[in-house]
This record gives structure tokens, C-alpha cells and sequence, in this order.
């Protein structure tokens, strides 16, 4: 078994390239500009087209436009990057643009601390654009994992037509480490599902569904539109017609979450808490959970790689057997909304930094024993 | 040829809409060019002039604000042989500023056609960026204190090879159309025309009037001299390989011994310029060699050549969870920079940490064991100090040989660094301790 030194930005890079991405635009900002270099060193070798954006609203924009021709996009940047890319995240979600947005996220608020990791747009991907529509977040814990996950986010976002995150952070993607790529996960590469024959709506599918696409620039005309629109891509105001459309997108997401809700969950028998988390925090929670049971305490742990639509019974069988939970991330307090929503009226515990460091083991020892002193 | 319009929905512009009439004249420049629905990508934004690509029973892409450059241009990369056609308000011209900038110096082929009809007509008739300061508009005072921005003159400047601007009313607007249509380049065409249902409520426009206007703004009438160069997806196209991925999974194969059994952290604190972070990432590879688990992070400031430059390095015989180095087994301290960036660290220091301390770099007290290291009396030079001190560390540790460091050197670094590299790691591992 051999391994490679890669960071987390690196395996972005591979895996987009494996799962057929053939077009990039990004505007370099720290964490995230070495996918940008990564990208433009992998495509136009391959025949894919790289673009460095006037900024990052026009970075997106190229990618929508890039997607409806029929290539599979990705754009990376961090927070502030997230924030100019909202009114086409809107875009992409209502008029079901396939897209893999990679958010290196960054200490925030705003600009931040660029060079310093965190976990503070965990709500901000799920709700920072209009209409509320859901859209799917994944978070990786190390370089492995944004292989994989980068691989499910281009199947995702071409299987439901729906722009899908990948939650990453500076201290993934910017620290180096050995993987074992031979042994890493790599799904299965999907597409998207092309119209066959007969006449074509561009919006047209069952309820729950997601709609067979042609290529914009095609031999069939296509109609795309940011409006609200009935299924044959025309502005309705319709309400029947509206609600139709609104209820679809969100149920061919929400109603298909269990064929991708990815997760660890660490259970020991006797445990009366359980750890929740997600992204590198979930490394330092693992040592963490290893110290606790060397010292005869026993503790479950759960590390969610779904952030949203939230995986409900994942987390529900999860805690079924434990009298507490504890969830710890690298912000304020965020997930554990959803967390606590879910697992009511079982206590959930918080624990959470957002100061620039990774949270350490033996805060989230402390944590867990005081939770379980309370 | 037929009409392109769109026979399931007619134009429902105002009565007297110039928009209307550039639909009609676009719809014959088509015509004449004998274009088919499915080689023509419309692309639209917000505002009347959004409703374009509705009227045409062509590809049909409508987008927010300002954005249609962007969306149009992601189109055309991917689909090179399709035609695309932008419509923009000069409301679009105005929020998007930034994009037409870029699209002007890129070259792109793709026409833009700008109906410049000097306000938001949609949303009530508020000033835009076109907007004459004698005008009155729904914007109160606010257009009077600011001159309409000359959208040819921009482009021009920006670089856009083809510009043309023509009243709406003018007899070759549809031959200007098709010219622009047909330019092998970013092709901008300046349609001055009224909103009879907001701005010419307050201000009467004539096509004289017009006719007057555009006069005295200046007509263009399409290539630009001194701007007209190479296509830009021509050129893209050029750079591109047809290269299938090539896949290695496989790793470094283990090819040296480490000793070491458990994990062990290192940092090094120096400044810009000393070739920390290569260092750290020698070590790290040596680690890899070894067949270690290794995990590398590097801190420097946003100006890379000034401020301190620090790599942690953590190496392991089991894999890795927390990829953070709560105690550090080694601090190598280079430069003074480093050391204050390290802050609080030193206070938790125990004997554990060994602290390989240049003779010349001052640290807070702390609890480490320290080793003290006079690399000016051994002639390491700045430079060099970070690399040599990996030999000190492979000494002290035990975990690496010497001979390993540098096949590990000999391996990783380009070969016009590898001597160099080799003989400053021999010269670390053979200097005198203190
Ligand atoms: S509001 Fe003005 S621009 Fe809009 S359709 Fe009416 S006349 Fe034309």
C-alpha cells in the first residue's frame, strides 16, 4: 500500500476530473484558489474549459450557463465568494442547473480571517439564497473524504438537477496528508438523465421528479428561465401551476435524502451520549472518543458527511439509545438547531469555537464529561 | 428563411415600444442570415428587454440582472458553433458593469444588443446609468447630479472589437444587426429607443429627436480600429488537449525506515524567504517515504514575503485522526517572527518538547528541553537554516537517518536543488550542539 501526500483541495481537483467535470470558474480567493490552479491545470489538457471570472457573481453565472450547454460545472471560492454567488444559487435551485459549488470555508464574519478555518456557513449554504428551496450540502473530514464526496456531489447535482455543496474548510483544504487513494471510496459516475424522443418540456416530470434535459445549443430548442415557470419554461403566475413547481423542487430533493445520506456512526452499547459533528471537527471528536472509552467511559459518536436536506433518521436511530447528545462545531452553534429539532425533547448539548484553531480533543473530553455531569 | 419569432406568444410590448421594433429588426437579421431556431441561443435579463428571448422560438435563456454576459459566454465556451445573442436593458449595461468590461477586453464571439431606452421602464421609470441629467425620471433630483455613462465609449476603451450604435428608428438597424451578428468577435450594438410607458410620459422623443441625439452622442458604426484581434475561443481552442484521464491510484511505495512508533509533531517557526515551509515539506515526504501517516499545515502571512512562515508537520505509524499538534514533540526555531506567532505555546511546554533554538532568535521562557544551535558560527546561512535543521532533528529525534533525508531529497526536489539540498542537510546533521 502506497500512499499520497495531497491536501484537501487537491482531491477536489482529482475527483471533479473523475466524475467527468469539464468546466471551471472561479475567482482565486484564499482557501479555495488552489482548486482554481488545480482545475486549470487538469482540464484544458482534457479538452475541459477553465475561466477565471471578473468576480465571483460572473464565475457562477459562466458555470450556469456552462451546465444548461451540457458540461458538468463546479465552482469553488469561500464565504464571502458564497455571498455574491446567492442570486445564482437561487437560479440554479429554481431552474434545476446541475452545479457543484466547493465552499473552502474561512473564519468569518465577512472577509474574515482568511488563512484560518471554521465551519460558519453551515446555515448559510442551506438558506443564503432566495425562495428557501432546499438544496444539498455535503462535508467532508479530510482529503479522502472531498474525494469521495466531490465524486456524490456531481452525481447528485446531475441526478436531481440541483446545486449541491460541498462544505469543506481551510484546515481540509489546505492541510496536506497521506491518503490511500487505491483504498478511497470512488462511487460510480452518473449523468444526467437526457429527453428521448417526442416533443420536448423542459420542466416537465412526475411529481417528485426531476425533468429530462436536452442541452441549451442542441438540435432541440430549450427554454431556461430564472422566472417562475410551468413546466413547459414559460413565466406563469399561475398558482396551480406555481405550487406544482415549488412542491417539486423541494420534494425530488427532501423525498430521495436516504439514498444519500452519508454518515459514520461509531455506537457503543452502553453509551448515554452521543457526539454529534461534522467536518474536521469530527477528527478531533474521534480522538476525543478513543480517550473517553481508554478511560472507561463510554461514548457513541456520529459524524454526519450530509449536512442537509438533514438526514432526520439517521440522526433518530442514532439517538435512540443514548440519553444525551452533544453537538460540537467549528461555529456558534448552527447544525445543532437542526440537531435538537429532531431529537426533541432529548437535551442536546453544545459545544462550539469559532476563534481562528481547530477544536481540540480534550475540549470535547471536557465537554462530553460535563455534559454528563449536568 | 421564415420568421424566428415565436408563433405561441406575439410581443406584448407597449404600444410605440422601441423594443419592438428591435425585435422585428433582429427577427429579420436572422432571416437574412438565414439562421435556424436550434443554431440560436438567446440570452436575456430582467427588465422589458428581458422578455426577448419569449418572443423567439429559438434557444431561450433568461437570467437575473445585469448577468446575461455570463451565463452567455459559460453557453458558448461549452457550445463553440452556437450562435448567441445577448439582450440587455441599460439597467442590465449598469448593474452589470463589471461583465461587460470583461467581455469587451475577452473578445468572445458573442453580438449584445443594448436597448438603451435611459430608464427602468419596468419598474416604474427610475433613472439608469443612461439616463440624460436634463431628463425627468422617477428618481427625483438624482439623474441631474450624475452624467449618463456613453456605453460605445466604455465598450471601446474596454476593448470590444465592433461597435455600433444606431437610433432605433434608423433605416440599416436590421443590416447593423446582422453585421453585428455575423463579426467573428464581442460585437456591442447601442439601440437608442423610448419607453412611450415611462420615460417619454415626462420627455417627449420624437425620432427626430432621436435621430438628433444619437448625432450628437455619436453614431458607431462597427469595427473598432486598434481593437480587432484573435477570437477568444478561437484561442481557448488552440490550448485544448483531447486527452483522456490517465489514473494512478497507487502511492509512494515505502522505500526507508522511520523509527518511530506513535505520533510525533514538529513545528517550525520562521520567517518569509527561509524556505520554512519547503523544509517542513521535506520532512513531511520523508515521512511518506518512510511510509508514515504525515500531515502538513503551513501558516504565512497574506504577504508572502515578509512575516513569519511556519509549517506543522505531524508524523504517525497509525493513521491520523486529529491532524492538529496539541504538544509538540520538536519546535524549530529559525527566525524571531515565528516565535511570536506561536504565542501562548510556549507557557504549556514540558520537557517533552525538544526546542532546537537558533543562538540568535530570543523565546518567551518555557518548560522545553533545549538544544542551542550557532548556525552562523557553522556557516548555514538564512537560507539554509530550515533545511539544516532537519538534519539536527533527524539526529536528535532518531527518527530519520541522514542518508534517508536525502534519498528523500534526491526524490522529491527538482534536480537542480538536490545537491545543494543534500550537502546543507549533512552540514545540519554534523553541527555542534550546545
Ligand atoms: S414600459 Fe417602456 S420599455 Fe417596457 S414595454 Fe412599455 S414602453 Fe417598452
Amino acid at each position: 500500500m502506497g500512499l499520497t501526500f495531497m491536501d484537501g483541495n487537491e482531491a477536489v481537483v482529482k475527483a471533479a476530473v473523475y466524475a467527468g467535470c469539464r468546466f471551471f470558474a472561479g475567482y482565486p480567493i484564499t482557501p479555495a484558489t488552489t482548486i482554481l490552479s488545480g482545475m486549470l491545470e487538469a482540464l484544458p489538457p482534457l479538452g475541459g474549459v477553465v475561466i477565471q471570472g471578473e468576480d465571483e457573481i460572473a464565475s457562477i453565472g459562466y458555470c450556469l450557463g456552462a451546465s444548461m450547454a451540457g458540461l458538468k460545472a463546479m465552482t469553488a471560492t469561500s464565504g464571502p465568494g458564497i455571498s455574491l454567488f446567492s442570486e445564482n444559487i437561487s437560479f440554479a435551485v429554481g431552474s434545476e442547473i446541475p452545479l457543484v459549488i466547493v465552499n473552502v470555508m474561512r473564519q468569518g464574519p465577512s472577509t474574515g480571517a482568511a488563512t484560518r478555518g471554521a465551519d460558519g456557513d453551515i446555515q448559510f449554504m442551506r438558506w443564503g439564497h432566495s425562495g428557501g428551496l432546499p438544496v444539498v450540502v455535503l462535508a467532508p473530514t479530510c482529503a479522502a473524504d472531498c474525494f469521495t464526496l466531490t465524486v456524490h456531489a456531481f452525481n447528485l447535482s446531475e441526478r436531481l438537477r440541483v446545486p449541491v455543496f460541498v462544505a469543506s474548510s481551510k484546515e481540509i483544504g489546505m492541510t496536506r496528508e497521506t491518503v490511500d487513494l487505491e483504498a478511497v471510496e470512488k462511487p460510480p459516475v452518473v449523468d444526467r438523465k437526457i429527453h428521448g424522443e417526442g416533443p420536448y418540456l423542459p420542466f416537465a416530470a412526475e411529481p417528485n421528479g426531476i425533468p429530462a434535459f436536452l442541452p441549451m445549443g442542441g438540435p432541440v430548442p430549450v427554454r431556461q428561465t430564472s422566472s417562475m415557470h410551468g413546466p413547459d419554461g414559460y413565466i406563469t403566475t399561475n398558482p396551480a401551476v406555481m405550487e406544482a413547481m415549488v412542491e417539486r423542487l423541494k420534494g425530488k430533493v427532501e423525498s430521495s435524502i436516504d439514498s444519500f445520506s452519508f454518515y459514520e456512526w461509531d455506537a457503543q452499547e452502553t453509551a448515554s451520549t452521543l457526539v454529534v459533528t461534522y467536518g474536521v471537527t469530527a477528527r478531533s471528536a474521534r480522538a476525543a472518543v478513543s480517550r473517553l472509552r481508554a478511560q472507561g467511559r463510554p461514548v457513541s459518536l456520529l459524524v454526519l458527511k450530509t449536512l442537509w436536506p438533514v438526514p432526520e433518521k439517521v440522526l433518530r436511530s442514532a439517538a435512540e439509545s443514548v440519553r444525551r447528545l452533544l453537538v460540537v462545531e467549528a461555529n456558534l452553534g448552527q447544525y445543532v438547531h437542526e440537531v435538537s429539532r429532531v431529537v426533541c425533547p432529548k437535551p442536546t448539548h453544545f459545544f462550539g469555537l469559532m476563534c481562528g484553531r481547530m477544536i481540540r480533543p480534550e475540549e470535547i473530553v471536557r465537554e462530553v464529561i460535563r455534559a454528563e455531569s449536568s | 428563411m421564415p420568421s424566428l419569432l415565436n408563433p405561441s406568444r406575439p410581443p406584448v410590448f407597449c404600444p410605440g415600444c422601441a423594443h419592438e421594433r428591435s425585435l422585428h429588426a433582429l427577427d429579420k437579421a436572422f432571416q437574412q442570415l438565414k439562421w435556424e431556431p436550434h443554431e440560436v441561443v438567446v440570452v436575456s435579463d430582467i427588465g422589458c428587454s428581458g422578455l426577448f428571448d419569449v418572443f423567439f422560438a429559438t434557444h431561450a435563456f433568461h437570467g437575473l440582472h445585469g448577468r446575461a454576459l455570463t451565463y452567455a459566454a459559460g453557453i458558448k465556451l461549452a457550445r463553440p458553433h452556437a450562435k448567441v445573442v445577448v439582450v440587455m436593458g441599460d439597467g442590465g449595461v449598469g448593474i452589470g458593469g463589471a461583465h461587460l468590461l470583461a467581455a469587451c477586453r475577452r473578445n468572445l464571439d458573442l453580438t449584445l444588443l443594448i436597448l438603451n431606452n435611459f430608464n427602468f421602464g419596468m419598474t416604474g421609470g427610475q433613472y439608469s446609468c443612461t439616463t440624460p441629467q436634463g431628463a425627468r425620471v422617477a428618481s427625483g433630483f438624482l439623474n441631474t447630479l450624475e452624467p449618463p455613462l456613453d456605453v460605445c465609449r466604455t465598450a471601446a476603451a474596454a476593448g470590444a472589437p465592433f461597435v455600433v450604435r444606431r437610433s432605433v428608428y434608423s433605416a440599416d438597424l436590421s443590416a447593423k444587426f446582422a453585421e453585428a451578428l455575423s463579426y467573428p468577435g464581442f460585437a456591442v450594438v447601442d439601440v437608442w429607443g423610448g419607453c412611450p410607458g415611462r420615460f417619454m410620459k415626462a420627455n417627449p422623443l420624437s425620432p427626430k429627436d432621436l435621430d438628433v441625439l444619437v448625432e450628437k452622442a455619436g453614431l458607431w458604426d462597427g469595427p473598432v480600429s486598434g481593437n480587432e484581434r484573435a477570437e477568444y475561443g478561437a484561442e481557448y481552442a488552440r490550448r485544448l488537449g483531447a486527452a483522456a484521464p490517465l489514473w494512478d491510484w497507487k502511492g509512494i511505495e515505502p522505500r526507508v525506515r522511520a523509527n518511530l512508533c506513535g505520533r510525533h509533531g514538529a513545528v517550525f517557526l520562521g520567517a518569509a524567504g527561509e524556505r520554512v515551509l519547503s523544509a517542513g515539506h521535506l520532512w513531511a515526504m520523508t515521512g511518506v517515504w518512510a511510509g508514515l501517516h504525515v500531515t502538513q499545515k503551513n501558516d504565512y502571512n497574506i504577504t508572502v514575503m515578509r512575516g513569519p512562515s511556519i509549517a506543522e508537520v505531524l508524523l504517525s505509524s497509525e493513521p491520523i485522526d486529529y491532524p492538529g499538534i496539541e504538544e509538540p514533540d520538536a519546535v524549530v526555531v529559525l527566525a524571531r517572527d515565528g516565535v511570536e506567532r506561536m504565542g501562548d505555546v510556549w507557557r504549556e511546554l514540558s520537557p517533552r518538547t525538544l526546542v532546537i533554538q537558533s543562538a540568535d532568535v530570543p523565546v518567551p521562557e518555557h518548560g522545553g528541553r533545549t538544544v542551542v544551535v550557532d548556525f552562523k558560527k557553522a556557516a548555514v546561512g538564512r537560507k539554509d537554516r530550515a533545511v539544516a535543521s532537519l538534519g539536527i532533528l533527524a539526529r536528535l529525534s532518531g527518527i530519520f537517518q541522514i542518508e534517508d533525508l536525502i534519498e528523500s531529497a534526491m526524490s522529491s526536489l527538482p534536480p537542480s536543488q538536490r545537491d545543494a539540498t543534500a550537502e546543507v542537510l549533512r552540514k545540519g546533521a554534523d553541527v555542534p550542539l550546545g
